[in-house]
């Protein structure tokens, strides 16, 4: 699939920004220190901030954005109109928590719960859009939502100031990585779809099939969008860097360090990178079966 | 509404005959041509006439290289245009409900004044059957000709799909697929008609027919034994004589 950075940036912000507001708004109940004042405004603001600048983002990736609105109407079928709901139940069940906590009179644990659950729900239901489509086989898999719910906490944990407890969630995004890199190396080839079955020509051709002309000479927007061919190399070395800089070394930093401005700025700057290296990988390695047609993968 | 209706009473789509196919391109252009200027927006093209063209299409046609082991080696042109979905996930992926199935007769459609241009459906699409229109930032699929088939304007024999009616091969057949009696369901019995990558759990409504099998000629240079004529008589004669000098 093309890596579009207008979807790489909306999944990697937006992802951060709700672990934050979730773990923010969890927070109490998990038994953290509430912070107020200057403190909670910052890390509120910044949560909100990253959360709609995602949200930005992902209004360039629509052919007709002035018809947004639109996308609240089919939550009963699609995971996209879902998320759009979720978006908004999350900001606005945030919105309360973050005033009183920077007010510096916390509301109920309760309030934080409900609305940190609904923050990291509206991860998951991003991930549900790629992992529904049977189409992309890396995709169709539950790492995906795994791997949105593991960048969403370990980068809320970082940014929160969890300090050497986010540490934990990072060490497991690292292994979590490594695991659907594997798995996903594998799934195009057990969804079993190939050029015979796209073509029905498997039994005429008894093993004997190739593209041999495509029905146009340019490019067409099946093959920008969905045809992405990755060298190896490049992407074993980017694969290296997403999970070095975004779990490995932040959770080394925020073990060594001491706990402070100083290493959380330091270990969210190498996560943030790592996400980026990763979703670029997500989408740049992911192969939609309508390549086969193309005879590409 | 994105949600499915029930299974249709009648499934209209289109039986394509991939043994007839000449790959021509003539229903790549009807098809283009009737949907430049019926439903909908129109069907752009960017830098059409420049170094590196591309647009729109509902219907594209490909061409596959067959060699089997044990029989003539082949080309077979290959068209693919939306197959119309029992299952289609197209429609139950869009936020806005602009992807729809007819209920009434099986056809999926846009409703393009409702639709964001966030590209899902293609996403979900196997077929590739689906491209997003550069110029008016909507989602263009095949229509099965809607604005014909339905149409009391037009002539009784011009009430199929434009690919249809102008193929010069007749490899594209036109018909109500949910009723075994009709002649494409008949069509699709007597020539083993298929569905296109079943394993995606989509269920088409559009069949292929597979290339009839062809036998192989046996002796693949016939004009050899030709080669080594040894002449003979006054000929012969001549030859020797001339071969001497
Ligand atoms: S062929 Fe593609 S666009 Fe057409 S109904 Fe099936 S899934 Fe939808
Ligand atoms: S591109 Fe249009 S029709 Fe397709 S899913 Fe998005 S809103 Fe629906
Ligand atoms: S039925 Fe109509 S819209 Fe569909 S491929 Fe044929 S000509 Fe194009």
């Amino acid at each position: 699939m093309h890596p579009a950075p207008s979807v790489i940036l909306f999944t990697v912000l937006s992802g951060a920004g709700f672990g934050l507001l979730g773990l923010l708004g969890l927070g109490p109940a998990l038994g953290a220190a509430p912070s107020g004042g200057l403190a909670a405004l910052l890390l509120w603001g910044l949560g909100y901030a990253l959360a709609g600048a995602g949200l930005i983002a992902s209004g360039f990736h629509l052919g007709r954005p002035e018809r947004a609105l639109r996308a609240f109407s089919q939550w009963r079928s699609s995971w996209l109109s879902r998320e759009a709901w979720a978006t908004v139940a999350a900001l606005l069940a945030s919105a309360p928590v973050a005033l009183a906590s920077i007010l510096g009179r916390p509301l109920p644990v309760a309030a934080g719960l409900v609305s940190g659950l609904i923050c990291l729900a509206t991860v998951l239901v991003t991930a549900m859009i790629y992992a529904q489509l049977k189409t992309v086989p890396r995709w169709h898999h539950w790492t995906v939502p795994a791997l949105f719910a593991g960048f969403a906490l370990t980068g809320g944990a970082i940014l929160a100031g969890f300090g050497p407890f986010a540490a934990l969630p990072a060490l497991a995004l690292g292994a979590l990585m490594i695991l659907a890199f594997r798995i996903g190396d594998g799934r195009f080839a057990a969804a079993g779809s190939t050029l015979a079955t796209a073509t029905g020509l498997g039994p005429a051709a008894g093993g004997g099939l190739r593209s041999f002309a495509p029905p146009h000479t340019g490019s067409n927007y099946l093959m920008r969008e969905m045809i992405h061919v990755v060298g190896r190399r490049h992407a074993r070395r980017l694969r290296r860097i997403a999970v070095l800089a975004g779990a490995v070394l932040p959770a080394l930093i925020l073990a060594a360090l001491p706990a402070g401005i100083l290493a959380t700025a330091l270990a969210a700057i190498l996560h943030l990178a790592g996400a980026l290296a990763q979703r670029w990988l997500f989408f740049a390695e992911a192969e939609h079966v309508v390549g086969l047609y193309y005879g590409a993968r | 509404m994105t949600s499915l209706p029930p299974p249709p009473a009648k499934k209209l789509g289109l039986v394509i005959d991939l043994d007839t196919c000449v790959g021509c391109q003539a229903c790549v252009t009807a098809c283009k041509g009737w949907n430049d200027q019926g439903h909908g927006a129109p069907l752009s093209d960017q830098d059409a006439r420049g170094a590196d063209p591309s647009g729109t299409f509902l219907n594209r046609v490909h061409s596959y290289e067959v060699t089997p082991p044990d029989a003539a080696a082949r080309i077979v042109h290959f068209p693919r245009s939306c197959l119309h979905c029992d299952n289609a996930p197209c429609v139950t992926v869009c936020p806005t409900g602009a992807s729809y199935k007819r209920a009434a007769d099986g056809i999926v459609l846009v409703n393009e004044d409702a639709c964001i241009g966030c590209g899902l459906c293609a996403w979900a699409c196997p077929y590739g059957a689906r491209e997003l229109d550069a110029a008016a930032g909507v989602m263009k699929k095949c229509t099965l000709c809607v604005d014909r088939i339905d149409n009391a304007t037009l002539a009784e024999q011009d009430r199929v799909p434009a690919c249809v009616r102008t193929c010069p091969t007749g490899a594209r057949h036109f018909g109500d697929l949910a009723d075994p009696e009709s002649a494409v369901s008949r069509l699709v019995a007597e020539r083993g008609g298929y569905e296109l990558m079943p394993e995606q759990g989509t269920r088409p409504t559009n069949r292929y027919l597979p290339p009839r099998p062809r036998d192989r000629i046996d002796d693949e240079a016939p004009l050899a034994p030709l080669l080594d004529i040894r002449p003979a008589g006054l000929a012969g004669w001549l030859d020797r004589v001339l071969g001497r000098l």
